[in-house]
């Protein structure tokens, strides 16, 4: 690891100081790249999902000074934070790059940049999270005041640990409220190291407390805590049904959920062949193909089909896979052993189905979880390959006629979560967009993210939308105020 | 001397700054400053017990150097940077009020320089420019920048404002320099959050709006609070994407030029902002009359107003906003916290020497405690320090210039001749600069000239009221419509009052709580539009309705 510029402890951070798990407990993060143990760490369980709840109780109680911090303050901490990380990039890449293998390039001018632009952007909104006067009948003066929800758990994974934490944090500190984090067992280092920097920059103790562990015992106690007003989860359709289960059964906390997906990416005949081959390519193989939105889907018009999946597969047969820390490299491992082997078993069960292996299909190396840039051809709707969440460089073409049959098909997926539509046609463009039951729809592009706009799904892959204005509602209760006024007057 | 002492000595050496920014100062005229100060700031406090003594030492110290010889930069051709003034030579001089002293000259745009400015503005803001193509989010970055600028200098500029407005130093460091960082800080945030919306239409239609920028805008500020009154009108153009032909006021240049400075410091590209210091009616009223500006903000006299919105809509009907005077009304109950309600309707008028345009001008007191309060009032207003600036403890320093002392003093005057009661104050203190001292004016009637013209200095009318529904009245009958308060602690009288009064901003127990978040602007003749707020970007942005025809429309 190159220079540490801020010290950072491999433990659970609690109160703006770092703590042992109160059991003890450790466990140890990978090295994907190599399968190697890069550190152990504190396994937070229930009683410091405890400590960490009781901390941001405090931190939120009337009175505190978070409480009472002008909300453009709360924005000026967030602005400084992201100052820090700013400064901390080159640190922050290569820690994310050790702990998640994705190519350092990309944590490097992806990530990190994406970061900071998130945490200015909710800086920006603290001051102007504005609540309403309003005309009710009748002689009554009434406001609707935004108030923070109070302590929020937010659990996180491990796809984009610096990002979803950004992401997580930005809009639940600009409205103000207390956090309780869980971080993903594969990926806790850059997400510690954030924590150091919190404290750093000055946020009042208890307002973020971070809790390294598992789902089943620090996630569920979060979960089913009675003091967390809300949780927010970023994670799997499957768990995602655990957090609102918990939630229904103890305090009926709110629930934002962002989940799976299984995303349609519709090529046109009229579309920019070479445009739309490279857009599907990174829409389905960025970040080893371990994207929620990854376009997962690739229903191409008939009559150019067959030209698609040739340039497809040999831009993928292109794709360089290696370490992460080469600048060439473009494919990292798979987070883990276990994704791994889930992906090895998806690629078996469409050779199993009747899909047509173009390329790939194995092992890309001796060790670590390297997965070859995999290709299925004349892959059909009812295929595991085509209904399941793959989480990896699994890319699955299919063939449509009409633009009825291919919203229709698009749209036969308990998912929802993105979409995507290549064409130059204007009236094409948006008869799909319009058609398509996603909460993103990207038009002659994809994987387009900026903080500004909403992201989150239709149907099965969640509940809320993160990032842009929207993303403040989710940590806002709103509290409507009437006074009885002698006389109204417009 | 006896007790526990203290030192601070601060020094600061303005000389590097003043040197690397005035140089490399690009402002499009022959708006360049020729000021090179070096300041030695030494702050001695000296805490004795029982009695505190705080004493100011504070040195300036203009040098005659900066790279080439003053006499060359006063009254030589220019050749700072490539921008020469088109009148080579013309300069006015702006003065210290506290002393009527010459601070340095300064070059005097006019109308030639102005279309400079203008066609400099206009490019920056041509399609494809680096500045239209920036990404929203990177202008809020350039602005926060700007900010973080302007709190690296703000001894500085602090110091600055009060030589040039002659306001106290503690006022112009805690209250302007706070005033200018927040609100840049608070228009960088909202740069990348300007949403258009997407919008129902009946038929087969998809309609969007989009919110740009309206292009170059023409602002001219006044002397009152060079830097807060800058940040207000840079802050949401420069969020929105104009560009912008600056006009400081000829009393005030300074600071302004010092922000040019900054402003290409942190990054803006060339021509998104032009500073030209100069004169209204030459300066000013070609910004107001010029074919190539789309839009101007004024802020000053009702009187310009009226010029400015008559020379827009006999040039190209550019969109005017304006912020102008207030003779605003402050009422106080008889039931209101009365120390409370007699320290903020002291401050409500005598805050900047009385030189705000929300200034509480009228205070109208309800009848049981209206002979108290006039007595706390004046005992209030005779312990008010007036002197130098640069003195930790004064209150009030001078008013700006000569002609507004006089202009205070002739109103004080016409009252003292219209029959009101003179309870102190009501001259000009035996000493130079432009000082007037802490006025206060009982058994004040609406119809006299202090009671309906405003001020702008440092004289506080208090008039009696019986009725809730009389002072309503009273408060309302002016042609102005700024600000107004109300203190009680009966919350139907607050909400009554409120709700009923003619202004666009009224505070309930507190006086002067501006805030960059809250929009600021005039009902009736005290201007048009808003400042601040979100609702201050729409003063600033162009709508654009985008219809398409779309086949198969779906909910």
């Amino acid at each position: 690891i190159a220079c540490q510029c801020v010290s950072f402890s491999l433990q659970i951070f609690i109160n703006n100081e770092w703590h042992d798990a109160v059991n003890k407990k450790t466990f140890p993060t990978i090295n994907p790249a190599t399968g190697e143990v890069i550190c152990h760490v504190a396994e937070g369980d229930k009683a410091d999902v405890e400590k960490a709840v009781k901390a941001a109780k405090d931190a939120f109680k009337l009175g505190s000074p978070w409480r009472r911090m002008d909300a453009s303050d709360r924005g000026l901490l967030l602005s400084r934070l992201a100052d820090c990380i700013e400064r901390d990039a080159a640190y922050l890449a290569e820690l994310e790059t050790l702990d998640n293998g994705k190519p350092y390039a990309v944590s490097y001018s992806v990530d990190v940049p994406m970061v900071v632009k998130c945490l200015r952007y909710y800086a920006g909104w603290a001051d102007k999270w504005e609540g309403k006067t309003i005309p009710i009948d009748g002689d009554y003066f009434c406001y609707t005041r935004h108030e923070p929800i109070g302590v929020c758990g937010q659990i996180i994974p491990w796809n984009f640990p610096l990002l979803m934490q950004a992401w997580k944090l930005g809009p639940a500190l600009a409205t103000g409220n207390t956090v309780v984090m869980k971080v993903a067992e594969q990926t806790p280092l850059t997400a510690l190291y954030v924590a150091s920097l919190i404290k750093e920059v000055g946020f009042p103790a208890g307002v973020v407390n971070i809790v390294p562990g598992m789902g089943p015992s620090a996630g569920a106690a979060i979960a089913s805590h009675m003091d967390v007003d809300k949780v927010a989860f970023t994670g799997s359709t499957e768990v995602g049904h655990l957090i609102m289960k918990a939630s229904s059964t103890s305090n009926l906390k709110k629930v934002t959920l962002e989940l799976g997906g299984k995303s349609p990416n519709i090529i046109l005949s009229d579309a920019d062949m070479e445009e739309a081959v490279e857009q599907s390519h990174f829409a389905l193989f960025f970040n080893q193909g371990q994207c929620c939105c990854a376009g997962s889907r690739t229903y191409v018009q008939e009559s150019i089909y067959d030209e698609f999946v040739e340039r497809s597969v040999e831009r993928a047969k292109k794709r360089i896979v290696g370490d992460p820390f080469n600048f060439n490299t473009e494919q990292g491992p798979q987070v883990d052993e276990e994704q791994f082997q889930k992906i090895l078993g998806y690629i078996s069960s469409g050779k199993r189905e009747g899909a047509k292996l173009m390329c790939g299909g194995g092992p890309a190396a001796d060790r670590g979880y390297f997965i070859q840039p995999t290709i299925f051809g004349d892959v059909k709707d009812d295929m595991t390959i085509a209904r399941e969440e793959i989480f990896g460089p699994v890319m699955q073409i299919l063939k449509f006629k009409s633009l009825d049959e291919v919203i229709e098909r698009a749209n036969d997926s308990k998912y929802g979560l993105a979409a995507a539509v290549f064409t130059k046609n204007i009236d094409k463009a948006h008869y799909i967009s319009n058609g398509l039951r996603a909460g993103t729809v990207w038009i002659n592009c994809y994987d387009v993210f900026g903080v500004q706009a909403p992201f989150g799904g239709y149907k099965a892959s969640g509940i809320g939308r993160e990032l842009g204005e929207y993303g403040l509602d989710n940590y806002t209760e709103v509290k409507t105020v009437t006074i009885k006024v002698p006389q109204k007057n417009s | 001397m006896t007790g526990r002492v203290n030192v601070f000595y601060v020094r600061v050496n303005v000389e590097l700054t003043a040197s690397r920014c005035f140089n490399t100062l690009s402002v499009t005229g022959s708006a360049i400053c020729l000021l090179n100060i070096e300041i030695t700031l030494a702050l001695c406090v000296c805490c004795v017990p029982r009695e505190r003594c705080i004493f100011l030492f504070f040195f300036i110290k203009l040098k005659k150097s900066i790279f080439w010889n003053l006499r060359r930069l006063f009254y030589g051709p220019l050749l700072l940077t490539h921008h020469q003034p088109v009148m080579f030579g013309k300069v006015f001089s702006t003065y210290n009020p506290a002393t009527g002293e010459k601070i340095c000259d300064v070059q005097e745009a006019d109308k030639a320089d102005v279309d400079k400015a203008v066609q400099a503005a206009r490019s920056a803001f041509s399609l494809g420019s680096v500045w239209r193509k920036m990404d929203a989010s990177e202008r809020g970055r350039l602005l926060f920048k700007l900010a973080d600028l302007v709190e690296r200098d703000s001894a500085y500029l602090a110091t600055l404002e009060s030589l040039d407005t002659g306001k106290p130093f503690l006022s112009s460091f805690f209250v302007d320099l706070q005033g200018t960082i927040k609100t840049f800080r608070y228009f960088a945030g909202w740069a990348d959050k300007i949403h258009g919306s997407t919008i129902p239409t009946d038929g087969e239609y998809f309609t969007l709006t989009r919110h740009e920028p309206i292009g170059v805008c023409g602002q001219i500020v006044p002397w009152n609070f060079p830097l807060v009154m800058t940040a207000w009108k840079l802050g949401p153009a420069l969020s929105c994407g104009n560009t912008v032909v600056l006009k400081p006021a000829e009393q005030t240049p300074l600071t302004c030029l010092y922000i040019g400075a900054l402003i290409k410091e942190a990054g803006f590209p060339p021509g998104v902002v032009n500073i030209l210091p100069g004169y209204g009616p030459t300066a000013g009223a070609a910004i107001a009359s010029h074919m190539g500006i789309d839009k101007v903000a004024f802020t000053g006299s009702t009187e310009v107003g009226k010029l400015i919105q008559e020379a827009a809509g006999k040039s190209n009907l550019k969109r005017v906003t304006l912020e102008l005077g207030g003779k605003s009304p402050n009422i106080i109950f008889a039931d209101a916290d009365f120390e409370l309600a007699v320290e903020q309707a002291h401050q409500g008028v005598f805050f900047n020497s009385g030189q705000c345009c929300t200034a509480g001008s009228r205070i109208f007191v309800e009848e049981p405690i209206y002979e108290e309060f006039v007595r706390r009032s004046v005992e209030r207003a005779r312990r008010r320090t007036v002197g130098n600036p640069f003195d930790p403890t004064t209150e009030q320093g001078p008013q700006v210039s000569a002609e507004q002392q006089s202009r205070v003093l002739e109103l004080i005057q016409s009252g003292i001749t219209e029959g009101a009661k003179l309870e102190c104050g009501g001259k000009a203190p035996p000493s130079k600069g432009f000082f007037v001292e802490p006025t206060v004016f009982s058994d004040v009637q609406d119809h006299m000239r202090i009671a309906k013209e405003e001020i702008f200095g440092p004289v506080q009318q208090i008039m009696k009221f019986k009725t809730i529904e009389e002072v309503i009245e009273r408060a309302n009958n002016t042609e102005y419509g700024l600000a107004a308060a109300v203190f009680t602690t009966d919350l139907n009288k607050a909400m009554t009052v409120s709700a009923a009064l003619q202004a666009g901003t009224v505070w309930i127990n507190c006086y002067n709580a501006l805030s960059c978040q809250c929009p600021f602007g005039g009902f009736k003749m005290s201007g048009n539009g808003r400042e601040l707020g979100e609702i201050g970007l729409k003063e600033y942005t162009e709508v654009k309705t985008i219809t398409m025809k779309m086949s198969g429309k779906k909910s």
